[in-house]
């Protein structure tokens, strides 16, 4: 595609910008996630420790693990008194939705070194997913150079103060009154981050599908109902789409040309 | 912890750490710089709009905390959060406006 040419906007295009300033952007777009993350942080410190866990063991979840629900499962579960075996497969597949960000990061960033793509895999929370795929897909002309700076800049922001704070909460002990509702800062932080990527239809119409099954299947084992209805929804959104281009290139056909055969599917 | 050695609670922290980090190595180690096929990138497109609604929706309608019964201070920050979210189509006025809401909605007694 051509450069549109546009009246000089203030500031650089994205994929004009260097890659100090790309890390710049994603440290600055990042910050807002402290919000949450550092209550989520103190709470499992202050839950861990509660549990019995010593400030080792509790550090060791958050940067080890680094991956708040399922901390917050295990060691739930382990209070429980849960099989080992239990323990491990319900935090496990709690974790497994990181699989398809995973495979939904590489188109964008595949073409990275080795080495930093395992580094990637290290921070890939929810909340650095969520804020890179916003950037790549509202910029497509991004480099991959660029989208690696961006996520450098961001993942420091996100994942230092989740093990920082981690601590804060298990040596600062009961520093949050036991009846905030802090539970809900996750649930806040991700309809956060999905409500502005609702563009176009069939990104609603998979949030739809993948909601409703969720809620329709809320009796299976903890963890395992997001794996059935994230993939429903993803079906959902990628049909919807395809039957869009479809209609869209049936009526984009010139007025008075012979109505085409109609290709039975 | 009772019931639980201290080696059995390395063995569980250390394995989880692991897994988890192949669980996002998945794709990003083994796939690399092949290219993802038309079909996988346009359902990958909405991983993000349909994984994070599943996983909150169960907790905004029946969260844990509550033992599982609607909760109008949770339920109402939810609609605040998505509704700003829609109309500024920024994060973090939505976050704002979220957690404000449910802060209001619990200081009321909600």
């Amino acid at each position: 595609m051509p450069p549109i040419p546009t009246a000089r906007a203030p500031g650089a295009a994205p994929h004009e910008l260097s890659l100090g300033r790309s890390a710049r952007a994603g440290f600055v777009q990042a910050l807002p996630f402290l919000l949450v993350l550092v209550p989520f942080a103190l709470l499992f410190g202050v839950v861990a420790t509660a549990a019995g866990l010593d400030i080792a063991q509790v550090m060791g979840f958050s940067i080890l693990v680094l991956a708040g629900a399922s901390q917050f499962s295990a060691v739930q579960l382990m209070t429980d008194h849960a099989a080992v075996l239990v323990v491990l497969a319900s935090a496990l597949a709690i974790n497994l939705r990181m699989a398809m960000y995973s495979a939904s990061l590489v188109p964008y960033v595949g073409a990275a070194p080795a080495w930093q793509r395992a580094l990637l895999a290290y921070v890939l929370i929810d909340q650095t997913y969520g804020l890179a795929i916003q950037r790549f897909e509202r910029y497509p002309r991004l480099s991959v150079a660029q989208r690696m700076a961006y996520l450098a800049g961001a993942t420091p922001v996100l994942c230092l103060p989740w093990v920082g704070f981690t601590y804060v909460g298990a040596t600062a002990g009961q520093l949050i009154p036991a009846d905030w509702p802090l539970d809900f800062a996750v649930p806040i932080t991700f309809l956060a981050m999905i409500a502005p990527m609702l563009r176009t239809l069939p990104h609603v119409i998979a949030a739809g599908v993948a909601i409703l099954s969720a809620l329709a299947l809320t009796g299976m084992p903890p963890g395992t109902g997001v794996l059935v209805a994230g993939p429903l929804g993803m079906a959902a959104g990628a049909l919807s789409e395809t039957w869009l281009i479809r209609r869209r290139a049936r009526a984009a056909l010139p007025p008075g040309n012979p109505p085409r055969p109609q290709a039975r599917r | 912890m009772p019931g639980w050695s201290d080696a059995a609670i390395w063995g569980v922290i250390l394995t989880l750490g692991v897994g988890t980090f192949l669980i996002r190595w998945s794709f990003l180690g083994a796939v690399g710089n092949r290219p993802v096929p038309e079909w996988a990138q346009r359902v990958l497109r909405y991983t993000a709009v349909a994984v994070l609604p599943a996983l909150v929706a169960p907790q905004v309608i029946w969260p844990p905390a509550t033992g599982g019964t609607p909760d109008p201070a949770r339920l109402a920050a939810a609609a605040v959060t998505l509704g700003m979210g829609l109309l500024t189509r920024n994060t973090l006025a939505a976050i704002v406006g979220g957690g404000v809401t449910l802060a209001l909605g619990f200081a009321l007694g909600l």
